[in-house]
């Protein structure tokens, strides 16, 4: 008698999650507003990237061509793949103090895995990741960009 | 020429008579059957390609997706394009494969879904052939395809093909059981294997509603049973692309592969139809009792109109089963075939029987 309970109460559930499932799968087919496809090359002028997106490592630049990069190294030294070198001078300060700043902070997109140790280590927050995807490009040599802009300095107040 | 929409019966004797006044009855014949066949291959060709599309369209809503929708508007021309890719891709001959066998399985597995679709009722008056077995006509001829698909593994001479075929033929074996056992459920009801008077005797209510409970279950277990006899997922273990990279069909490319995929689509159609037709009524107009003024507006609507509906409710039915349940193991399904829907199958007949002998029907 028990088993022939059981065998009944198999099926109920059985068909139940069955129908569960079909409820889920339906509700998606009746609500096209469900949909996650982006038709890309058509939206391309509209399309907005998630915030969490890692298109490619940048450092930010203030309206003044101010960055906030030290020129410490760290994100060099992290990187696993040498993707990152920073190349720093010496300059004098107005009272006549030597300090150490960037030249060049070279990033190769190429070798870049995105795996953020850069972005995450900086002691100063002057790197972040841009949105940026479309990355295709005929040269090798157009995918080894230079971070911080021409003519640009650090923040006042960032040591 | 006498054309009505909701009676074709006057449009084919008008043809039958015009051909027999012109040419001896044996040339009728072979006239009318290269009409009918001629009538089968476009039907067969444009519901294939529009399963396709209907299919992959609803299995994209399902997952959240788009589907096609870059050929044409709605990427409604998209099997057209892949129909003749297919048909201009090589035919790569399998080496130590048996050539005759390989090349004849194709035919069958289309041969046998041809023949099912003659025995189906699209309305009234449009029958190819009315067999007075029409049921167990339909039965048997659908089953004939397993055969092709045996055929197809074992000469391909390849171990997924031949693994299979093999599961399919366990899979056709155990639930062929409950398709016959469930449309016997209906014959009973209906006191007939006819077609045409199966779908005659729904004309005051369909099976579904005038056969109370087993009525329904028999209906469900139908679209089980016939789910796993077309080999669709959740029951296509015979193509498991996971395990056995395409099943039966790994070694065949071009037109023959264009043959197994457009057989399934039609078989689905199929199975599809004679759902329809056994239990929602066919080409019947959908009635309730006393209703006469609702009754007048549903006779308004053309009965192929109402058998396509029907058909491809059921068609939408089986997709949505294959793109919302994951597939059943080996042992899962013949565990469901023989230890759950035959049973109930068995006691359901019963229960029929007995409903029709008290005559407590509608």
């Amino acid at each position: 008698m028990r088993s022939i309970i059981i065998y009944f109460k198999e099926i109920a559930e059985g068909v139940w999650s069955l129908l569960k499932g079909m409820k889920v799968t339906g509700s998606y087919f009746l609500r096209p507003s469900t949909i996650v496809t982006q038709k890309y090359p058509d939206n391309r002028k509209d399309l907005v990237m998630f915030d969490r997106f890692k298109g490619e490592v940048i450092m930010p630049h203030n309206d003044k061509n101010e960055h906030k990069c030290t020129g410490c190294g760290i994100c060099e030294i992290n990187c696993p793949n040498g993707s990152i070198e920073v190349i720093s001078k010496t300059i004098m300060t107005e009272d006549g103090k030597k300090k150490r700043v960037i030249d060049k902070h070279i990033y190769r997109l190429g070798m870049c895995t995105f795996c953020a140790l850069c972005v995450k280590t900086c002691p100063s927050n002057a790197l972040a990741f841009s949105q940026e995807f479309e990355h295709a490009v005929f040269s090798k040599a157009t995918l080894i960009k230079v971070s911080n802009k021409p003519g640009s300095q650090l923040m006042k107040g960032v040591e | 020429m006498p054309f009505d929409i909701y009676d074709f019966t006057s449009l084919t004797q008008w043809i039958d008579t015009s051909l027999q006044n012109a040419m001896s009855p044996f040339w009728t014949v072979i006239v009318e059957m290269l009409i009918v066949g001629v009538l089968i291959l476009l039907f067969y060709a444009l519901i294939g390609l529009f399963l396709v599309y209907a299919e992959r369209k609803v299995c994209a809503f399902m997952q959240n997706r788009l589907g096609p929708n870059r050929v044409g508007p709605f990427g409604m021309f998209q099997t057209i394009a892949d129909l003749v890719k297919l048909l201009l891709v090589e035919l790569i001959p399998i080496r130590k494969a048996d050539k005759f066998l390989f090349n004849l399985a194709p035919f069958i597995v289309i041969i046998a879904s041809f023949m099912a679709i003659a025995a189906i009722p699209f309305a009234k008056g449009l029958h190819a052939i009315d067999l007075n077995i029409g049921v167990l006509y339909v039965i048997a001829v659908s089953a004939m395809g397993v055969i092709g698909i045996l055929l197809a593994g074992w000469s391909s001479n390849n171990k997924y093909s031949l693994i299979g075929a093999m599961r399919s033929g366990a899979q056709i074996v155990s639930y062929e059981l409950s398709v016959g056992l469930s449309l016997i459920t209906v014959v009973i009801l209906a006191g007939s294997m006819q077609l045409s008077e199966i779908v005659m005797a729904q004309a005051d209510g369909w099976f579904i509603f005038k056969g109370h409970i087993p009525a329904f279950i028999a209906f469900v277990i139908f679209l089980i049973a016939s789910t796993a006899e077309t080999n669709r997922g959740p029951f296509d273990l015979a193509e498991a692309e996971s395990e056995l990279t395409a099943g039966y069909h790994t070694e065949y490319s071009g037109i023959k592969f264009a043959f197994f995929f457009l057989a399934e689509y039609i078989n689905m159609f199929i199975v599809a139809s004679i759902a329809a037709t056994v239990f929602l009524g066919g080409w019947m107009p959908f009635h309730i009792g006393h209703w006469d003024g609702f009754n007048h507006i549903m006779d308004f609507i053309p009965p192929f109109i109402w058998f396509i509906v029907k058909a491809f409710f059921i068609v939408f039915l089986m997709i949505w089963f294959k793109w919302t349940f994951p597939r059943l193991r080996i042992d899962q399904l013949l565990t469901l075939e023989w230890k759950y829907l035959l049973p109930i199958n068995l006691v359901n007949v019963l229960i029929m029987s007995f409903i029709v002998l008290m005559g407590w029907h509608f």
